[in-house]
């Protein structure tokens, strides 16, 4: 007697024959597509507009490094707002005061659905709509105040989705204990919580840094310049693209490390659960 | 010394009144009257969905019932004037999933609510959560999270967080249900212990040889209602309801087959 596979008749190529040679084919198209681009580049044109030594240089001389501080001020500043403002909108959804879920609900279905981009031009036009209003701590106040607001809706759903995840036994343990409602969201389910949601809450934290490039939009100062205000100014200036370029290399230092980071925590989350 | 102190011995902890609780249209609780006196180890069996567990919660209103009185040491918990978050602290919970704050120590989970609720010092509530945790024999797990513990430890913990409160009364809410079998014995003989110091103690538990053992009073609860109750020995050892007997017979001989 035959194993049933013995008598099974072999057409042409097996599964795993086939998929490996459309693998192969994959991979000769795509270096096809790299030498065809090498060839035909013009590398000394590239490296003149995207990577001139000597504009880098500039870049450096003419301040990269505070503009570098200065994104990394407008995102932290704006990060806090967004934490305070997101957990208390987060608060609010699930409370079982009506009013509170209503308002809650209406800011972040409001502030999630509009382009960060409107925001910065109201606020841009806000001195105009109003005469003689002025936002505290120049340039900082406005820049938080836009980019807080914005982040706040969307870490308030990160936020509310991490209480929801907190069994719900531990409320119950907490209240059994005497603890009253508030007190126990504190101690026991917001410290919960805050620990689910760290890795979205830096992914956030990467989007806002990226949407700090916005600022440029309220028109602030020359002092004010952050990454993408300073390498723009500088790229119009030098009418070549090496500062725009290096402003954008400093942004991946910022969000690559956060981007491991969130990978970091992700798996350890994934481990200890 | 408080106005509780001074009553009678005789009178209940906990005095229930044609409690009623229905969650939709699926009326759990139909008319529960019964009392657990002072000192007293009342354990509560039935079969799954009997509204046992249900019960226990009405005791210290983590669930609300829609009718009926829930009266501890003197004050009707279902009053809408009653201070809930006090009453709650004279009773200790333990749960079947333990529900100890994995994100705080072993020693953490016995002071936050008394550094928080009772206003304790620190070092006044270690001490007591400290004695506490020798008297469920985990005085070298202070240090220890939740995580790091056996199941058989983690409810011993929770144990050790409830009587760190004070409680006049606790309620056990299947304590034995989550653990692996060779941990049963430890809660067992921590609840034995807290029984014969004296602890008023109501307990729904499957451990009929606990029951038997431990408990003043057996309460056989079915549908809902209280079918019987009285000593271990009447109860379990000579159940007078068919329902009481059917019951006993498939959880004291579980693997028996009825003949066809």
């Amino acid at each position: 007697m035959s194993a049933p596979h013995d008598t099974v008749e072999r057409r042409g190529l097996s599964p795993r024959q086939r998929a490996r040679r459309s693998r192969l084919i994959q991979y000769a198209i795509l270096v096809l597509l790299v030498v065809f681009a090498a060839i035909s580049a013009d590398w000394g044109q590239i490296g003149k507009v995207f990577f001139e030594p000597k504009f880098i240089e500039a870049a450096f001389r003419d301040g990269l490094l505070s503009a570098l501080v200065k994104t990394l001020e407008y995102t932290a500043g704006a990060f806090v707002i967004g934490l305070i403002g997101g957990t208390l909108l987060a608060l609010m959804r699930l409370s079982s005061v009506g009013p509170y879920r209503w308002v809650a609900t209406a800011y972040i279905e409001f502030f999630r659905g509009l382009p960060a981009i409107v925001v910065f031009i109201a606020f841009s036009l806000l001195p105009l709509a109003f005469e003689g209003m002025t936002i505290p701590w120049d340039p900082y106040g406005v820049v938080w105040l836009a980019l807080g607001i914005v982040a706040a809706a969307y870490m308030a759903e990160v936020i509310r989705a991490g209480i929801q995840a907190v069994p719900k036994g531990q409320l119950e343990a907490a209240r059994s204990l005497g603890m009253p409602p508030g007190l126990a969201t504190r101690k026991i389910v917001l410290p919960q919580a805050f620990r689910i949601v760290l890795p979205p809450l830096t992914n956030d934290l990467i989007l806002l840094v990226k949407d700090s490039s916005l600022v440029f939009i309220i028109g602030t100062s020359a002092t004010a310049y952050e990454l993408t205000g300073f390498g723009r100014e500088l790229a119009n200036t030098y009418a070549n693209l090496t500062p725009l370029v290096t402003a954008g290399f400093c942004y991946l230092l910022i969000t690559l490390p956060l981007g491991i980071v969130v990978r970091r925590l992700e798996s350890k989350a994934a481990r200890t659960r | 010394m408080t106005v509780q102190d001074s009553l009678p011995t005789s009178s209940p902890v906990v005095q229930i009144k044609n409690l009623h609780k229905s969650f939709g249209s699926n009326h759990v609780l139909r008319g529960i009257d019964f009392t657990v006196d002072q000192g007293e180890v009342v354990c509560v069996i039935g079969p799954s969905g009997s509204g046992k567990s249900t019960l226990l919660r009405c005791v210290n209103l983590l669930e609300m019932p829609q009718e009926g009185q829930v009266i501890v040491r003197g004050e009707d918990l279902t009053d809408p004037d009653c201070h809930l978050d006090a009453a709650r602290q004279q009773i200790g919970m333990v749960f079947q999933q333990f529900n100890l704050f994995p994100h705080l120590s072993v020693l953490a989970n016995c002071t936050v609510a008394q550094t928080t609720v009772h206003k304790r010092r620190a070092s006044e509530a270690e001490q007591i959560a400290r004695a506490n945790l020798s008297r469920v024999g985990l005085d070298d797990k202070v240090t220890a999270y939740p995580a790091q513990l056996s199941g058989g430890q983690q409810q011993r913990v929770a144990i050790a967080r409830a009587l760190s409160m004070d409680p006049a009364l606790m309620l056990f809410d299947e304590p034995t249900s989550a653990l692996d079998p060779e941990l049963v014995g430890d809660v067992l003989t921590v609840m034995r212990k807290l029984a014969l110091d004296g602890m008023t103690m109501l307990v729904v538990t499957h451990e009929m040889a606990f029951a038997r053992e431990v408990a003043d009073r057996v309460v056989f609860m079915d549908g809902g209602v209280i079918v019987e109750q009285g000593s271990p020995a009447e109860v379990i050892g000579n159940p007078q309801q068919p329902r009481t007997q059917d019951f006993l017979r498939r959880v004291l001989n579980p693997t028996h087959v009825e003949p066809t």
